[in-house]
């Protein structure tokens, strides 16, 4: 399936790269319907890896490239159901994504995040599996989970500890504050700036750049530098079911999804 | 002009810009949210334009309940 267009995402294949566009409004929660397609798009990357060479994510909508996992879908999980089976609901949903991530990660072919404005959360997490990010001047970073009483839970934490120093990443957890790109690339986490409107330009320009080099040797290097950490992987779903079986992370929950106010994405 | 006032002059004439407000209609104790018709990811656009501007990192904690353009230009002069 060279090219498909669904609800949440789409992509097709140009001069070389797979294009993976986001476009599920507002700005692109992640929940249960961006997750069934993301996994119909790593079931179809290993036929377009054959025709292709690298792999750009990017979304198509104004307000950024994603605010994250979908909270409002979270929430409404939990309520009207027996705990257990909200957890269990909570850990499959977990399981399903970082197979995805883990499969987008591991994928061989040089896969570049062209982000812009907000990258929060799940969306921040759905860059960090590019080998490349590349950001437009005004995008925002932030992880900002444990304002709700959670941690990451697609894959940030090991992540940003495998590409990133460990105090940058506690600063970044345990604040829960947003970032500009010229933090994030002083940080050593996006690798070029864009101007405005202009990241998945360069991400083309850049994609065009990495499909002179062999294709082999450009796998075996990307396997070689961009080890999973399917351990921690693995430790980062336990102690994110830990946390959400809590009554303070269903209290936080609904204070994000009933909040009316202007500042809902302010600490 | 103190220091402040001149942040203060830059905050209003680049969110005038930006959100296309005429600049006399903005003034240091206007509610921003209010006064530019913005939300809270317009407001973190605003913020990421000011660290540019100014060439600091602001954190966006420390514009819990900050919603006059005074109180912002306060937070900035203390980061220059």
């Amino acid at each position: 399936m060279n090219d498909f267009k669904g609800q949440t995402l789409s992509w097709q294949v140009v001069n070389g790269a797979i294009e993976l566009a986001l476009h599920r409004d507002p700005c692109n929660e992640i929940g249960s319907l961006t997750l069934d397609e993301l996994e119909n798009f790593a079931a179809a990357l290993p036929g377009l890896a054959n025709e292709a060479h690298a792999l750009i994510v990017h979304s198509t909508l104004k307000a950024g490239f994603s605010a994250g996992a979908d909270l409002r879908e979270l929430f409404q999980r939990g309520q009207g159901m027996e705990k257990g089976a909200a957890l269990r609901g909570v850990r499959e949903f977990l399981e399903r994504i970082h197979s995805v991530m883990n499969a987008l990660d591991a994928a061989p072919l040089t896969t570049i995040a062209a982000v812009h404005g907000v990258t929060f959360g799940g969306g921040f997490e759905l860059a960090l599996v590019c080998d490349i990010i590349i950001a437009d001047r005004m995008a925002r970073f932030c992880f900002p989970e444990l304002r709700l009483g959670l941690i990451p839970g697609f894959g940030g934490i090991p992540r940003l500890k495998r590409d990133l120093g460990n105090a940058v990443v506690r600063d970044l957890l345990l604040t829960g504050r947003s970032f500009n790109v010229m933090k994030a690339q002083q940080i050593g986490l996006v690798s070029q700036i864009a101007a405005e409107g202009e990241a998945l330009r360069v991400a083309r320009a850049t994609a065009s750049q990495v499909g002179k080099f062999d294709r082999r040797t450009a796998a075996a290097a990307k396997e070689f530098v961009k080890p999973i950490p399917y351990e921690e992987l693995k430790r980062e779903i336990d102690i994110f079911c830990d946390l959400y079986s809590r009554p303070a992370v269903e209290e936080g929950l609904r204070k994000f999804v009933e909040n009316e106010g202007v500042q809902p994405y302010l600490p | 002009m103190p220091a402040t006032d001149h942040t203060l002059d830059q905050i209003l004439d680049l969110a005038a810009t930006h959100f296309k407000v005429p600049r006399e209609k903005l003034s240091a104790d206007d509610d921003f949210f209010k006064t530019l018709g913005i939300d809270s990811l317009q407001a973190l656009d605003l913020l990421t334009r000011l660290e540019h501007h100014f060439s600091i990192e602001l954190p966006d904690y420390e514009l819990q309940g900050v919603s006059d353009f005074r109180t912002l230009a306060n937070r900035i002069q203390a980061r220059l």
